[in-house]
This record gives structure tokens, C-alpha cells and sequence, in this order.
């Protein structure tokens, strides 16, 4: 597979400059998270009992296979314009709504065709790899797209903790279900769990993160904390938030928005502009903060990295 | 039916001020987007908006918005004629034409910033939309369909066509009221409560018609038996 690797560029030029001023303040709520869980550990009864403290999500290794050359999506924006359908669906809903979800104490079970079933703590996941800043532009199928620099590590560095069985051709997602922290669950616009998935390889494909956080912090609870997928190259929507579940199968998963509109979201929901929604046209995107539409780039953009996972497919049957 | 208020006949002057009072209400959806954008550029408060409250993707929410007062326009239009029948205040007939201008004016905006926001002015690329997307079909087949009323809504045009046909040619106004529904019922990506609502108040203002067309004919057949 072919990655191309992105051209050398200074800091400077892509780190906005609003950004890079407030870098101390990105430093002070690293050192404030590391001062908390530092706080914690430091009671003398507890010292021995506790884990060890969550490293600070503010010193993330910058990685290569980062978007380069595009103008982040400020703060604001990106955690107040969210599609969270389980807080209501508006786009202000989940930033005024989700402080209701209970993100600790978080598990995560990866089961189904593996050899031994695990289930792990969201603190544990975080440690088990050094956390990576992937910048990713995020295309909504609706039409909307933002550049966001998540904070995670690779999907494939999680699934490695189980072994996966010959016969595993699919990986399905399982979203929470807090009935009484989320008002959007009594309508049932969709059918909850929240249901997501992916091909085993391109589960596995190293643009694939799971994110915990964004923005150098801990992810917000309206993007999906404690921790959410990444898949770059597809539709948001594929991004299940706030995972609790990771099913190994081998049959293609119907995913809720699949069961939702069939004729409208399919499996792959790969970033396609000369596939368009049997209602709209998926040829253009608003950036946020932009006025006028710009052309949507085939695979958002990751094609180099992406498209020989779909040689010989026709994506406008596996659309 | 309620003497109360069959009583109050405004004059002339009256109507002039209510009128007036109506047609600066009715630029409130407007200024609501003005104004915050306004602060944006500025960077004070204007009246009160921070230039925050068309939230990240103020593009949409300008469209989808004059959109909504588009239909809301012609919702309260279609009030006119049962509350004046209701009520017996039948100078509330007066105040039609202005309602359904806003309509169209807010119609009209929410056309245009489609055209050169949404689409750039790319005619090609608006022609296909049109041809390929049902929704945005119903929402040109609305916007055109107000364009005659609109035209036809002074004076001199209602005696140039003649009572008869003129309020012939205004009775578009149902059936791109529905359209005007469909449009926002086709675009909704999921959660079709609003257009579910907007649909349902239709329906009762349309119903009501029907219902005393109907009863207006039995009368009508019962007096002649």
C-alpha cells in the first residue's frame, strides 16, 4: 500500500497564529490535567492504589500523517457545531446537552471473532500507546467540513490487543446508551445503539484513529468522549462516538444510518464527490468559517493513502 | 359572531399606523440576521447580538432561516381570511397584501443567497440541481409560482384582471404553500418534526376552507330546496 508521506513543512506555517498565541494556555491545561491526576496520586493512602496519572493530552507527538497546509477550524466551532443525535438534532444540542454523560468509569469490550475477548479501561486505552495530534479534515454528509487537530492513537494499535480470527472480515462499533443522560434517545430517529463499521482493513489502515482528544485536550463530551472514531477518508457520520463495544464479525454490519434510509447511507459512505446523496449534491462542501462552497476532493482528500482499498470496486453500487 | 370586537371599526388613520406598526414587525427575521453580522464586523454589541448567534455555519443558518419566514408568511397569510371570519374583524383583510409580500420578500432572499452562496451563480450547476434533486424542484416550483401573485398585487393590476380572476389566480397561493412544505419536508435529513408541524398547521388552515365550502353549500342548497 502506497502512503504518500506529507512534504516537509515548518511549524510555523501550520500552526495558525490565533493558535500559537494561546500555546501557553494549551500548556497550562496540560500541566493543570497533570497537576489533577499529580493531586490524586499524591494522597498518601492512595498513592500505591491509583493507576498512573493520564498523560496530558497537550503533549502529543506531532504526527506525519497529518493534514498539512490547511487552516484549522477554530476551538469554538468545532465543539459547539455537532451532530450528536442521542443529545437532539441540533447542531447547538450537544454542546449545550452532553455535560450529562457519565464518561468515567468507561469501558471498552472487543469481542466477537477473536481469540481471546478483552475489556479494557478508557485510562488504560489512553496509556497504551503514545497519543499521536492527527490533523483530519472532517466531511459531513450534509455538506459542511472542518480541518480538526484530534489527538488519539491508531484503531489498529487497539484492535492488536485481541487476536483477531481468520474468519474476521469486519469490524462493528457499538456507541453508548445512557437512557437518562441523553434526551435524543426517547426519539427514535434512529435505532440506538448507535451502530458504525468498517472493513477489517480498512479498520486497520494506520489513517484510522480512535481519538480521545482534540485541540491538545481531552476530547469535549458533544464530540463523543471519552474516546470516538476517526475515519478520515469516509462521511462523519462513520465516526461512532463514545464507544463502549468493538465486535469483530464476518458479515457486512447494517449500520443504524443503513437501517435508517437504505437508499441513502451505504456501508462504505466514503467521501465521493461524483456520488451524491439521492437527495443532495455531495460535489461541494462548506469549510466552516467560509462563505462559498469549495469543491469536495475524492476520498476527502486522503486518496493517495486510501483508494488502492477499493481497487476493482464499483462505489456507486457500494456507495 | 362576537359583537366585542365587530364593534371596532379603525379609521383611516388607524389602519395607516397599524400598518405601519405590521411592516416594521414583520423586518424583525431580517434584522435578526443582519444585526449579528453586523456586530461581527464591528466587533461591539448591536442591540444586544454578539455576531455569535447564526452559530458556525452562518451561511446555512441564513438560508434555512428566510426559508422558515418565507412559509411562516404564508401560513399567517392563509390566517387571514378564517380569523377575519372568525372574529368579524373584517379589516384584518386589509393587512393580506403586506403579509404576503413578506412572503415573497423573504422568499425572494432566501432564493437568491441559494444562488450566489450556495451555487456561486453557476447556472449549469443550478439547472442540474433543479433537474436532479426533488427538493430543490418543489422549491423553484414555489418560488415560481409566487412570482404572479406577488406581480398581481397592487390595485391597478387587481382591476386590470378583474375581481374574479384575480382572486382566481390568488387561490396559487394552496398549492405552493404545499410545495413550499414538501420543499422543507424533502431537504430534512432525519428528524421531519418541523416540517411534520408546518405540514399540520397546513393542513387545518387548508381544512377549514374546505369545511366551509362545504357548509356554504349545503346552505345553499337547503335555502334553494
Amino acid at each position: 500500500m502506497l502512503i504518500k508521506r506529507p512534504d516537509d513543512i515548518f511549524p510555523s506555517e501550520i500552526t495558525p497564529e490565533g493558535l500559537y498565541l494561546r500555546r501557553r494556555e494549551f500548556i497550562k491545561t496540560g500541566v493543570g490535567l497533570v497537576g489533577l491526576a499529580a493531586g490524586t496520586t499524591l494522597l498518601p493512602e492512595a498513592a500505591h492504589a491509583l493507576p498512573k496519572p493520564v498523560p496530558p493530552f497537550s503533549t502529543a507527538k506531532k504526527s506525519p500523517l497529518s493534514t498539512t497546509g490547511e487552516t484549522l477550524t477554530p476551538h469554538q466551532d468545532v465543539t459547539n457545531y455537532n451532530n450528536y443525535y442521542e443529545f437532539g438534532t441540533g447542531k447547538a444540542d450537544p454542546s449545550r446537552r452532553a455535560d450529562t454523560l457519565q464518561t468515567r468509569p468507561w469501558t471498552v469490550s472487543i469481542e466477537g471473532l477473536v481469540k481471546q475477548p478483552k475489556t479494557l479501561g478508557i485510562d488504560d486505552i489512553i496509556k497504551l500507546v503514545p497519543l499521536e495530534e492527527r490533523i483530519y479534515r472532517m466531511r459531513c454528509v450534509e455538506g459542511w467540513s472542518m480541518v480538526i487537530p484530534w489527538v488519539g492513537l491508531p484503531l489498529a494499535s487497539l484492535l492488536k490487543q485481541v487476536e483477531p480470527l481468520g474468519s474476521a472480515k469486519y469490524v462493528e462499533f457499538y456507541t453508548a446508551v445512557q437512557a437518562d443522560n441523553m434526551p435524543g434517545i426517547n426519539r427514535r430517529y434512529l435505532d440506538w445503539p448507535y451502530i458504525e463499521g468498517l472493513r477489517l482493513d480498512e479498520a486497520m489502515h494506520p489513517l484510522t484513529i480512535m481519538a480521545v482528544g482534540l485541540y491538545g485536550e481531552a476530547l469535549p463530551n458533544q464530540n463523543g468522549a471519552p474516546m470516538r472514531l476517526v475515519v478520515p477518508w469516509k462521511y462523519g457520520f462513520k465516526g461512532g462516538k463514545s464507544i463502549v463495544k468493538i465486535r469483530f464479525t464476518d458479515k457486512e454490519p447494517r449500520t443504524s444510518w443503513m437501517k435508517a434510509g437504505p437508499s441513502e447511507y451505504g456501508f462504505y459512505s466514503n467521501v465521493n464527490p461524483e456520488v451524491d446523496h439521492p437527495r443532495w449534491s455531495q460535489a461541494k462542501e462548506r469549510r466552516i468559517g467560509e462563505i462559498l462552497k469549495r469543491p469536495t476532493l475524492m476520498f476527502n482528500g486522503y486518496a493517495d493513502q486510501v483508494a488502492s482499498l477499493y481497487t476493482g470496486m464499483d462505489l456507486r453500487k457500494n456507495f | 359572531m362576537s359583537p366585542l370586537f365587530k364593534r371596532w371599526q379603525p379609521n383611516q388613520r388607524s389602519i395607516a399606523l397599524i400598518k405601519l406598526t405590521l411592516f416594521t414587525i414583520c423586518l424583525w427575521p431580517l434584522a435578526r440576521l443582519l444585526l449579528p453580522f453586523y456586530a461581527s464586523v464591528t466587533g461591539d454589541l448591536v442591540l444586544g447580538f454578539s455576531g455569535d448567534e447564526l452559530g458556525a455555519n452562518p451561511i446555512e443558518f441564513i438560508i434555512r432561516d428566510l426559508g422558515t419566514w418565507a412559509l411562516n408568511f404564508l401560513l399567517i397569510t392563509l390566517c387571514v381570511t378564517p380569523l377575519r371570519k372568525l372574529t368579524g374583524l373584517n379589516w384584518l383583510l386589509r393587512l393580506r397584501r403586506m403579509l404576503g409580500l413578506y412572503a415573497f420578500f423573504y422568499a425572494l432572499l432566501h432564493f437568491n443567497i441559494y444562488l450566489g452562496l450556495d451555487q456561486s451563480y453557476d447556472w449549469a450547476e443550478i439547472a442540474k440541481d433543479i433537474l436532479k434533486r426533488p427538493f430543490i424542484t418543489v422549491g423553484m416550483l414555489t418560488f415560481a409560482l409566487m412570482i404572479p401573485l406577488a406581480v398581481t398585487s397592487n390595485a391597478a393590476m387587481i382591476k386590470a384582471l378583474g375581481g374574479k380572476a384575480w382572486q382566481k389566480l390568488h387561490m396559487l397561493i394552496y398549492p405552493l404553500t404545499i410545495c413550499a412544505v414538501l420543499h422543507y419536508w424533502w431537504l430534512v435529513k432525519l428528524d421531519t418534526t418541523q416540517p411534520a408541524i408546518y405540514a399540520a398547521l397546513l393542513a387545518v388552515l387548508l381544512g377549514a376552507r374546505l369545511l366551509g365550502r362545504w357548509q356554504e353549500n349545503r346552505t345553499a342548497l337547503r335555502s334553494a330546496a
